[in-house]
C-alpha cells in the first residue's frame, strides 16, 4: 500500500522535513530529522531501482491525475539510477555533517543548514525523477535556491560573492530552460515529457523547436557547468562549507546531466538531437576543451579545493564526451562516470573537510606533512585521487576503461589519446598534494598526529572503500547503467 | 590449495602485514614468505587457475607452465637470498615495498593474460621506487621520482596496447603477439622500457645505483627480468630483437670502463648481460629460448652477488668510487673471494654458472649462422670480462691499497654471499638439474673441448694482457684504466672513441638539453599566463562578462541548428 507511493514520498518526505527543521531549531534535532529522511530516501531509491531493473519503467500519477494532464512521476532505469546516487550521496554526507557543520557554519546557524539541505535533496530528487518538463523547471529551480543559501553559509565572505553569482548564472541558466519549455508548449500543447517525445518527431522542421532545444541544451549546459559556461562553479566550490561542496559536487551536476541526457534522448530522441541538428561535434568539441583547460588550471591551483572544483569540470568533459558519442558503450561511459565521478568526488571533498576541520585551511601548503598529523585523511585523499586518475582497480578506471573502449569503436583515435593524455594531467594535480602531504616534514610547530575526529572519517572512507570496492567489482554498476544507455537509445524497453 | 592465492600474491599480502611486527619478528617473518611461495610452487599442475570473467573479457590471474615456473622458482630464491642479505636492515618502508615488489613480479611472470600483467608490471614499478626514496636523499629521490615515471609511462603505454589489442582480436590473453599492428608495438615499447633497450636505458643506471645496499640487490633481480620473460613470452623468434640485443651487449661495455662509481658498472654490465638474453629471444630457437631462460636463472644469481658484495663495500667503507677503493682484501677477505665468484661466473668462466647458460645463447646463433651477432656475443663476452670480471673486485679489493680498515661484512650478507657464491659454482658444475627446469628439452653439453677451450682462450688471454701490462708498469692508474682490453684494436679505438664522446658529444647534448629545457620553460610559462591562478581561464570573472558567454553560446547553437 505504502510501497505504491514510494515514488512521490521519495520527494514529499524531504520537502515536508525542510520546514520541520526550522521547527525544531536545535543542532542536534535537525540532524537527526535530516539523516532520517536522507536515509529513508535512500532506501527508497534503493528499492525503486530494484524495482525498475526488473520490472521495467514505474509511473506514478501525482494526486491521481492521470497524465498527460496531470503531473506524472516516470521512473526508468536511467532516473532510477541517477536517484539512487543522489540519495545515497545524502546519505552518507549527513553521517558525516554535525561535526564540520558546528565547526564551519556554527550550531547556531546549524538548523538552517538542515533545511536548505533537505530542499535541496527534494528539489535534485524531484528534478531526477519527475516526468513533467514545468514540474522539472520548478524543482530545478527548488534545489538552485537552496543551494544558494547552502553556498552562502561558507564562513569566507567570498562565499556569498560565490552565490550571488551562482545565483544569477544559475537564475539565467533556469530562465533559458523555462523559455525552451515555453517554445516547446507552444508547439506541441503539452508539457509531459513522454507526450512530447511522441509529438515532436511530427514537428522536426518547426522553427520553435528548434529554438527551444537550443534553449533547453545552452541552459542545461549552464546548469551543469560544461565549459565555458562553468564559471559559476569554481567559486561556489571552494569557498561553500566542506559539507556543501561535497554533497553539490557529487549531486547537483550529475542531475544536470541527466535533465540533459532525458531531453537530448527521449524527449527530442538521438535522431533529431544528432543527426538533423548536429549537436554531436559541439559537445565533443567543448568537452575535450574542458578536460584539458579545466585539467591545466587545476594544475596551478594552490587551493585544493578549487582545484578539486575544476577537476570537476574536467570531469563533467569526460561525461559530456560520453553523450557526444551516441552510441550505447558511450552512454554507458557517461552515466557509469557520473555515479563513479559522485564516488571519488564525494571522498575528496569529504577529506577536504576532515583536513579543514583540524588545520582550518586547504592551501597547498599547508598539506605539509599531513601524512604524519593526518594519516587516516591522507590515506583517503590518496584513494579518491587514485580513483579520479583512473588507476585500475577503482571505480574510475572502469568508466574510463569504458569510455577509451567507446570512442575506439566510433573509430575516434585521437579522442582516446586525448582521454588518456588528459588523465596524465590528473596524475599531476593529485600527485602535488600526495607530495606534500608525504613527502614535505609538516611545520616545526605542528608536528603531531591530530587526525580527524572518527566521525568524519567513516563517512569519508565509506565513500573510499565505495571506489575501490565498484571499481573490482564492477558488474552492479556497469549493467544498471548499461541498462539505462539502452533505455535512452531506445533499444530496451 | 593454488587456487586461493595466486603465486606472488602470497608476498604482496604478508608483506601488508609485516608493518605490524617488531623488528627482529618482521625480518623472520619475511625470511618465511618466500619460502613459504615456493612451497607453494613446487607440484604446481601446468595449466590456468583463477579464470575469470571481467567485462565479458576472460582474464587468467594465474598461468602456468615451464616458462613461468622456471622465472617463478629463481625470483623466489632470489627474493630468499635478497631477505638473508637484508636481515640487519630494520627499515619498515624497505621491508614492505620489497616484499611488494617481489610479489608482484612473480605474479606478473604467472599472469595469464594482460590486463592482471598491466596491474602486477605496474606494481612492481610502484612498490620498487620506493627501495629508491628508502636511502632518504635529494639524490635518491629525484632519481627515484625520474625512475618512477619512466617505469608509470611503460605501465601505461602496455595498457595503451592491451586495449588496442582487445580492440583488434577480442582477446586479453597474453601469448606471442609479434610486431605487426599498433598494439604489439606499444606493448613491445613497454616491454624496452622495462627491458632497458638501448635508447630507452637510462633509467637503469641513473637509479641503480642511488638505491640503498639492500634495495639495489632486490632491483637488479626482477624488473629487467620480468621484461625479459615477458619479450620471450610475447616476441619469441622476431629479428629485430637480435640486433637490439647485440647492441645491447656492445654499448654498455664502453660507458662500464669509464665509469667510476662501481655499482654504476654493475648497472652496465647488467644491461649488457640483459642483451644476450634478448638476442636468445630474437634468434627464437628452441636452443636460444633455453639458453635465454638459463642465462637469466643465473645471471640473477651472480648478478645479485656482485651486487651484494659492493653493496657490503659500500656499507663498510661508506665510498664505492674505483679510485677512492682498493686493498680491501686484507680486511673483508670473504667478501673478496665471494666477489670473485660471481666474477668468474659472469665473465663465464668453464665451471661457473654463466658458462653454461651463455653458451647455449652463443651455440644458437652460431647455429642459426648469425655470424655479426656471433661476432658481436664474443666481443661482448670478453668485454664483460674486462669491466666486471677484472675490474670490480681488482680495484675494490687489490689494486693499490687505499688504506682503508673496516670491518667484515656482517654475518647475514655473508651467509646470503655465501649460499649465492654456492649456487653460482654448483649450477656451473652440475648444469643438469637446472637444463631439466628450462622450457624445451635440452640437448646440450656446455663441457666440449671446443667450448671450454675456446672460452679459456678468450679470458687467458686478457687475464694475460692484464698480467703483463702490471708488470711492465704500462698499466695506467685507475680512472685511466678505461685502455685496458685484451683487443689491441679495441684498446686504440676506445680511447679514441670516449674521448670524441667527451670532446664533441657532451657540449651538443648539453646544448640541446639546455634548448629543450629553455623551449619547455617557455612552454610552461606560456601556459601559467593563460591557466595559473590568475590567468584568464583561472579568474573568477565578472557576472556580466559569464552571462555574455552564455549568449554567445546561445547565438553559436542556434546558428548551428539553422545552417
Amino acid at each position: 500500500m505504502l510501497a505504491a507511493h514510494f515514488p512521490a514520498l521519495q520527494v514529499v518526505l524531504p520537502l515536508l522535513m525542510a520546514p520541520v527543521c526550522v521547527l525544531l531549531r536545535g543542532a542536534r534535532l535537525a540532524w537527526l530529522a535530516a539523516l532520517a529522511v536522507s536515509w529513508v530516501a535512500f532506501a527508497i531509491a534503493g528499492l525503486l531501482l530494484a524495482e525498475v531493473l526488473i520490472g521495467g519503467p514505474l509511473s506514478y500519477a501525482v494526486g491521481g491525475w492521470a497524465p498527460p494532464w496531470g503531473i506524472e512521476i516516470r521512473l526508468d532505469a536511467v532516473n532510477a539510477f541517477v536517484a539512487l546516487i543522489v540519495a545515497a550521496i545524502g546519505a552518507i554526507v549527513m553521517l558525516y555533517a554535525p561535526k564540520s557543520v558546528e565547526r564551519e557554519i556554527g550550531n547556531d546557524r546549524a538548523y538552517l543548514f538542515y533545511t536548505a539541505y533537505l530542499l535541496c535533496l527534494a528539489g535534485l530528487l524531484g528534478v531526477t525523477i519527475t516526468g513533467d518538463a514545468f514540474n522539472l523547471f520548478v524543482f530545478l529551480e527548488i534545489s538552485s535556491l537552496s543551494s544558494y543559501i547552502l553556498i552562502s553559509l561558507g564562513r569566507d565572505r567570498r562565499a556569498l560573492y560565490a552565490a550571488y553569482q551562482y545565483l544569477i548564472l544559475g537564475t539565467i541558466g533556469a530562465t533559458l530552460y523555462l523559455i525552451g519549455v515555453g517554445l516547446l508548449y507552444q508547439a506541441t500543447g503539452t508539457l509531459n515529457l513522454a507526450d512530447l517525445a511522441q509529438r515532436l518527431p511530427a514537428l522536426e522542421d518547426v522553427r520553435g523547436v528548434r529554438v527551444a532545444f537550443a534553449f533547453l541544451t545552452v541552459g542545461l549546459s549552464l546548469k551543469l557547468a560544461l565549459f565555458p559556461l562553468h564559471l559559476w562553479l569554481p567559486n561556489a566550490y571552494t569557498y561553500a562549507p566542506s559539507v556543501v561542496t561535497a554533497f553539490l559536487a557529487a549531486t547537483a551536476t550529475k542531475v544536470a546531466v541527466y535533465a540533459l541526457l532525458r531531453f537530448l534522448f527521449t524527449v527530442f530522441g538521438a535522431e533529431f538531437s544528432f543527426t538533423v541538428l548536429p549537436m554531436g561535434p559541439p559537445l565533443a568539441v567543448l568537452a575535450v576543451l574542458a578536460m584539458f583547460t579545466a585539467s591545466i588550471v587545476a594544475i596551478f591551483q594552490e587551493n585544493v579545493k578549487r582545484m578539486l572544483a575544476y577537476s570537476s569540470i574536467a570531469q563533467i568533459g569526460y561525461m559530456v564526451l560520453g553523450i557526444s558519442l551516441v552510441t550505447v558503450e558511450g552512454l554507458t561511459a557517461s552515466i557509469l562516470h557520473v555515479f563513479n565521478h559522485a564516488l571519488m568526488k564525494g571522498a575528496l571533498f569529504l577529506a577536504m573537510g576532515c583536513v579543514f576541520y583540524r588545520i582550518s585551511s586547504v592551501h597547498i601548503d599547508d598539506f605539509a606533512g599531513l601524512a604524519k598529523r593526518m594519516p587516516w585523511t591522507a590515506a583517503a585523499f590518496v584513494g579518491g585521487g587514485l580513483s579520479l586518475i583512473g588507476v585500475p582497480l577503482t571505480a574510475g578506471f572502469i568508466s574510463k576503461w569504458y569510455l577509451v573502449l567507446a570512442a575506439l569503436e566510433r573509430n575516434m583515435w585521437p579522442v582516446a589519446a586525448l582521454i588518456v593524455i588528459s588523465s596524465l594531467l590528473a596524475v599531476i594535480y593529485v600527485w602535488r598534494v600526495v607530495e606534500q602531504a608525504y613527502f614535505r616534514p609538516p611545520p616545526a610547530d605542528r608536528d603531531v598526529r591530530e587526525e580527524a575526529p572518527l566521525s568524519l572519517l567513516i563517512p569519508t572512507w565509506i565513500l573510499v572503500a565505495a571506489n575501490v570496492y565498484f571499481g573490482v567489482d564492477a558488474g552492479l554498476t556497469t549493467s544498471a547503467a548499461g541498462q539505462a544507455a539502452q533505455t535512452l537509445l531506445g533499444s530496451a524497453p | 590449495m593454488i587456487g586461493s592465492i595466486p603465486p606472488g600474491l602470497v608476498l604482496v599480502l604478508g608483506a601488508l602485514v609485516a608493518p605490524v611486527l617488531p623488528g627482529r619478528l618482521r625480518n623472520l617473518y619475511l625470511l618465511a614468505l618466500p619460502v613459504l611461495g615456493l612451497a607453494g610452487l613446487i607440484g604446481l599442475e601446468h595449466g590456468i587457475y583463477g579464470a575469470f570473467e571481467v567485462f565479458g573479457y576472460q582474464l587468467a590471474v594465474v598461468r602456468v607452465d615451464k616458462l613461468s615456473l622456471l622465472f617463478g622458482y629463481i625470483f623466489h630464491i632470489a627474493a630468499l637470498l635478497s631477505v638473508v642479505y637484508a636481515l640487519h636492515v630494520t627499515d619498515r618502508v624497505q621491508a614492505v615495498a620489497g616484499m611488494v615488489y617481489v610479489g608482484s613480479a612473480i605474479g606478473a611472470v604467472f599472469a595469464g593474460d594482460l590486463i592482471t600483467l598491466f596491474v602486477y608490471w605496474e606494481g612492481t614499478a610502484v612498490a620498487s621506487v620506493f627501495l629508491i626514496w628508502a636511502r632518504r636523499t635529494e639524490r635518491a629521490y629525484s632519481a627515484g621520482m625520474r625512475y618512477l615515471i619512466i617505469q608509470v609511462a611503460s605501465g601505461v603505454l602496455l595498457l595503451a596496447g592491451a586495449i588496442l589489442h582487445v580492440a583488434e582480436t577480442g582477446s586479453l590473453t597474453f601469448d606471442r603477439m609479434g610486431l605487426d599492428g599498433l598494439a604489439g608495438t606499444l606493448i613491445f615499447l613497454a616491454f624496452g622500457i622495462k627491458c632497458a633497450f638501448p635508447l630507452l636505458h637510462n633509467w637503469l643506471q641513473d637509479a641503480y645505483p642511488e638505491a640503498t645496499v639492500t634495495g639495489t640487490v632486490f632491483l637488479s633481480a626482477f624488473t629487467t627480468k620480468l621484461a625479459v620473460y615477458a619479450l620471450a613470452r610475447g616476441f619469441a623468434g622476431t629479428e629485430m630483437l637480435i640486433w637490439i640485443g647485440a647492441t645491447m651487449t656492445a654499448f654498455p661495455i664502453f660507458y662500464a670502463v669509464i665509469e667510476n662509481d662501481l655499482r654504476r658498472v654493475l648497472a652496465y654490465s647488467l644491461n649488457n648481460q640483459l642483451g644476450f638474453m634478448v638476442v636468445g629471444i630474437g634468434i627464437g630457437t628452441e636452443l636460444s629460448l633455453n639458453g635465454t631462460a638459463a642465462h637469466a636463472f643465473s645471471h640473477i644469481l651472480y648478478k645479485a652477488l656482485l651486487f651484494m658484495s659492493m653493496g657490503a663495500v659500500l656499507l663498510r667503507t661508506g665510498t664505492i668510487k674505483g679510485s677512492d677503493l682498493g686493498g680491501l682484501y686484507k680486511s673483508m677477505p670473504w667478501t673478496t673471494g665471494f666477489c670473485i665468484v660471481g666474477a668468474a661466473s659472469i665473465s663465464a668462466f668453464p665451471l661457473f654458472s654463466g658458462f653454461i647458460s651463455k653458451s647455449l645463447i652463443l651455440t644458437a646463433a652460431a647455429e642459426g649462422h648469425y655470424t655479426v651477432t656471433w661476432l658481436v656475443l664474443l666481443f661482448a663476452s670478453a668485454g664483460v670480462f674486462h669491466h666486471s670480471g677484472i675490474k670490480i673486485p681488482y680495484f675494490a679489493f687489490f689494486a693499490h691499497d687505499s688504506g682503508i680498515r673496516c670491518k667484515e661484512a656482517p654475518i647475514n650478507m655473508l651467509v646470503a654471499m655465501g649460499i649465492t657464491a654456492f649456487l653460482c659454482i654448483a649450477i656451473g658444475v652440475w648444469p643438469d638439474p637446472l637444463y631439466a627446469l628450462l622450457p624445451y628439452p635440452v640437448d646440450f653439453a656446455p663441457y666440449t673441448t671446443t667450448h671450454v677451450i675456446t672460452q679459456l682462450q678468450l679470458l687467458l688471454f686478457s687475464a694475460l694482457a692484464f698480467a703483463v701490462l702490471m708488470r711492465t708498469g704500462i698499466y695506467p692508474p685507475e680512472l685511466r684504466s678505461v685502455n685496458l682490453d685484451f683487443d689491441w684494436s679495441y684498446r686504440r679505438l676506445l680511447p679514441a672513441a670516449a674521448g670524441f664522446v667527451m670532446a664533441y658529444g657532451r657540449p651538443t647534448r648539453e646544448r640541446l638539453i639546455a634548448t629543450a629545457e629553455r623551449r619547455i620553460e617557455r612552454f610552461i610559462a606560456r601556459l601559467y599566463r593563460h591557466h595559473g591562478p590568475q590567468g584568464p581561464l583561472a579568474r573568477t570573472w565578472q557576472t556580466g562578462s559569464t552571462a555574455l558567454w552564455v549568449a554567445f553560446l546561445l547565438g553559436i547553437y542556434l546558428i548551428l541548428y539553422y545552417v
